[in-house]
């Protein structure tokens, strides 16, 4: 089974790297873009069939290491 | 005082604290490698600057999970002092042994500078060589600086008098961010934890105790804490 976590910034922190970004693509030719936020993709390949248990490992594993909770936060989506 | 000196892969500033550590102590301090779960027992410990584990994930996130720094976090809740320095900062940040986190710069640039900082309390083991509302003159390198804590964590840290150093002019003023390198909140440049036993700070006061550097302004809280430590 796979795991695929996405760790974003959480909301009201200041994301200067979406901002930047977001000022590229103005000016290169996409004034429909608005607010831009980034964040991180994590794929895991995982040695667990059981998804529930799965999910709650994940959870712990983004506590402990992949997302830093003062200023982000994460979903995780199993697959397979 | 005995002090010991972390080093990870990419740490590039321990021997710039290891030499102004012995400046003013006459001793050498231990270097203790990530690997190592367990050191002699030392008076203080020093997490450097630099890039540890390349800054992969976040700066400081690896670092943080190390099996030294398991050893740190038991130790440091012995009461045990800690500095963390710049990369350093980062590190016992993502350690939680001190509140906030540091994020990418506002200007999202590398800051290599001098810069001036107010020193908020005389009251700790780091900082009882100098006077509350003292201005020094230290240099900053990094691109990620920019203090971070939610609303009740910043309040508390106000409260209780955990902020060590502001950024700020020439004269001690912190109005409208005058002097801040990276967009800190409220011009955060090192804070406490509650008992005043760990500081994390940006600046590197290692580069500023010998006048061919250009200052010896970063001294004092190296012969303070031998004061307090010895």
């Amino acid at each position: 089974m796979k795991a695929r976590v996405h760790v974003t910034l959480k909301n009201g922190v200041l994301d200067p790297q979406g901002k930047a970004i977001g000022h590229s693509l103005n000016r290169l030719g996409f004034p429909e873009v608005g607010d831009v936020r980034q964040g991180k993709f994590i794929e895991l390949e995982l040695a667990e069939t059981d998804a529930a248990k799965a999910r709650a490992r994940v959870e712990e594993m983004c506590r402990k290491l992949l997302a830093n909770t003062v200023i982000e936060n994460y979903s995780i989506e199993l697959v397979g | 005082m005995k002090a010991a000196v972390l080093v990870f892969p990419g740490s590039n500033r321990e021997g710039d604290v290891a030499q102004a550590i012995e400046l003013v102590t006459g001793r050498r301090p231990q270097m203790v490698w990530h690997g190592d779960g367990d050191f002699e027992k030392v008076d203080l410990i020093v997490v450097p600057g630099g890039f540890s584990y390349g800054d992969y994930l976040r700066c400081g996130a690896m670092a943080a999970q190390s099996p030294v720094m398991a050893e740190v976090k038991k130790r440091a809740a012995q009461g045990v002092p800690v500095l963390g320095i710049c990369n350093g900062f980062q590190i016992v940040t993502e350690a939680g042994l001190l509140p906030g986190t540091l994020m990418r710069n506002s200007h999202l640039k590398f800051v290599c500078a001098d810069v001036h900082l107010r020193v908020e309390t005389s009251q700790s083991l780091f900082t009882n060589r100098y006077q509350a509302g003292q201005v020094i003159k230290v240099p900053v390198a990094h691109a990620e600086g920019n203090y971070f804590a939610d609303a009740d964590t910043m309040k508390r840290l106000e409260d209780r008098g955990q902020i060590a150093f502001r950024y700020c002019g020439p004269d001690g003023s912190i109005v409208d961010g005058r002097g801040n390198p990276n967009g800190s909140s409220s011009n955060i440049a090192g804070v406490f934890n509650d008992t005043k036993t760990v500081l994390g700070l940006m600046p590197h006061p290692e580069n500023a105790v010998e006048p061919m550097f250009g200052g010896t302004d970063g001294k004092a809280l190296f012969e303070g804490m031998v004061e307090a430590l010895s």
